[in-house]
Parts: structure tokens; C-alpha cells; sequence
């Protein structure tokens, strides 16, 4: 994907979570949107920005997995606070 | 520097889950002082970094094109684009200071305030990075062939963007 569109899918699925916010939203679909959209964003910096996208798997997967871990565990530890 | 990089992210990674974990016990606490949070600044921070991505994008495709000058030149706007990240982080930080919140206020605000500040110290260390990286493009030290600096220093800044990506929903947004 061009590198502006990148920009821009990014940018657009920001203003959504600035938008959530500012509409009062919260709860477990809140939770589930906002884990969704950091995976795309991550996964289109890692794979377009940082350029991993044409790499070994295995390294793609070293960031990647950092992503999975991380909103794991966030999802884990808001399940648990619900 | 991808070992550091990797180093950096499982850092982040412990204080990610730290806050969870901790606001699953108060959940309350954390839903309450979230909403005092001026998500305003850290929505604009969110854009300002993603931007200076971008500009750190287009400086390593235009080394990989043997333009040293132009490279240069994305490299200084995306350190600028780190600049108006510290600026905005600042004034948020001072009227935090201004309320007299600090890391001994609540659990919240302490999570808050070291992980902001923490990615605060990245991004500064990033625009060094930048600033050192755009200085060797100047004295013409990379070129089309020879350009691993610049893909390395790119790394670091995406690195921290990737960090913010993650801290701005959490901590602002999701209750």
C-alpha cells in the first residue's frame, strides 16, 4: 500500500478513538474496537513504516508477536476488571 | 540496534500490562482520573508522531534513491514533528503540575505520568537519533547503496511511534 494511504488509514482510525472518547463510550466492545484498530495500526507500522512487511517471517514475527502479547494481555487484564 | 529496539519494546510491554493488571483492581479509580486526561492533546500527539513517521518514511526512500539533501531534509521535519510532540506533552504536563498532580497523587496518575514521561525521554532520544542520522546525510555518509544508518535510526522513531500507538487508546480512551 502507498505510503500516504498508510498515513492516512492511520490517521482516520485515530480521530475514531479520539471520537469514542470524547462520545463518553466504554465497556467490552469499546475494549474489543480499540484493541481491533491498535492491531491494524501496529501491524501497518511494522509491516509499511518500519519496512518489515518484505522480511523473514521470523522477524516479522518477533514485532508482530510484541503487538499480539501486549493486546493480550490488555484483554486479559480488562476482562478480569469487568 | 534491533536487539535495543526489541529490548525497548518488551520494556513497554511490562509497563502495558502493569497498568492493566493494576486497573483491574480499581477500576473505578483508573474510569475516574482517565476522564481528567485532555485527550484532545493526546489525540493531536497521536497525528504529530504518526506524521513524523511518515517524513522518516519518505527520508529513507529518498537515500534509496541517492537524494542525500532531500533525505536530510525529512529526516530535520520528522525530528521537528518530535519537537511539537514535546511541546504539546509539555503544556499537558504543566497543567497536570499546575493541579498539583504528582506521581504520589493515585495509582492512575502514577501510571500515567512515569509511562508518559518514560516515552517522553524515547522521543527525545529518537529526534537525537534523527538529528544525528540527518547531520551524517549532510556530510554525505550514505547514498543509494549505503544507507543502513538511516534504516536503522527510521526503525528506532517507528519504534516509539508504535509505543504511542499503543499508550494513547489505553490510557486515554479505554474504560
Amino acid at each position: 500500500m502507498k505510503v500516504w494511504l498508510v498515513w492516512l488509514l492511520l490517521v482516520v482510525l485515530t480521530l475514531l478513538t479520539w471520537w469514542a472518547g470524547q462520545a463518553g463510550y466504554h465497556g467490552q466492545w469499546l475494549v474489543l474496537a480499540l484493541l481491533a484498530s491498535v492491531f491494524i495500526k501496529g501491524h501497518f507500522v511494522i509491516a509499511d513504516f518500519m519496512g518489515l512487511r518484505g522480511v523473514a517471517v521470523r522477524w516479522r514475527m518477533l514485532v508482530h508477536g510484541w503487538l499480539v502479547l501486549v493486546l493480550g494481555l490488555i484483554l486479559l487484564a480488562y476482562g478480569l476488571g469487568m | 540496534m534491533w536487539f535495543f529496539i526489541l529490548a525497548e519494546l518488551l520494556v513497554f510491554a511490562v509497563f502495558f500490562a502493569s497498568y492493566a493488571f493494576a486497573r483491574s483492581g480499581n477500576v473505578e479509580l483508573f474510569n475516574h482520573y482517565q476522564q481528567t486526561l485532555n485527550r484532545d492533546i493526546g489525540a493531536a500527539n497521536t497525528v504529530i508522531l504518526l506524521t513524523g513517521s511518515l517524513f522518516v518514511v519518505l527520508a529513507v526512500q529518498a537515500i534509496k534513491a541517492g537524494r542525500a539533501v532531500l533525505c536530510r531534509n525529512w529526516l530535520l521535519a520528522g525530528a521537528g514533528m518530535g519537537l511539537l510532540f514535546l511541546i504539546l506533552k509539555g503544556i499537558e504536563f504543566a497543567d497536570k503540575f499546575a493541579h498539583g498532580i504528582s506521581l504520589s497523587t493515585n495509582t492512575f496518575y502514577m501510571f500515567y505520568l512515569s509511562l508518559t514521561f518514560f516515552h517522553f525521554m524515547h522521543v527525545i532520544m529518537g529526534m537525537i537519533i534523527l538529528g544525528t542520522v540527518a547531520w551524517k546525510a549532510h556530510t554525505g555518509d550514505y547514498s543509494a547503496t549505503q544507507h543502513t544508518g538511516v534504516e536503522t535510526g527510521a526503525s528506532y522513531w517507528h519504534m516509539v511511534d508504535l509505543v504511542w500507538i499503543v499508550l494513547f487508546p489505553l490510557v486515554y480512551v479505554m474504560r
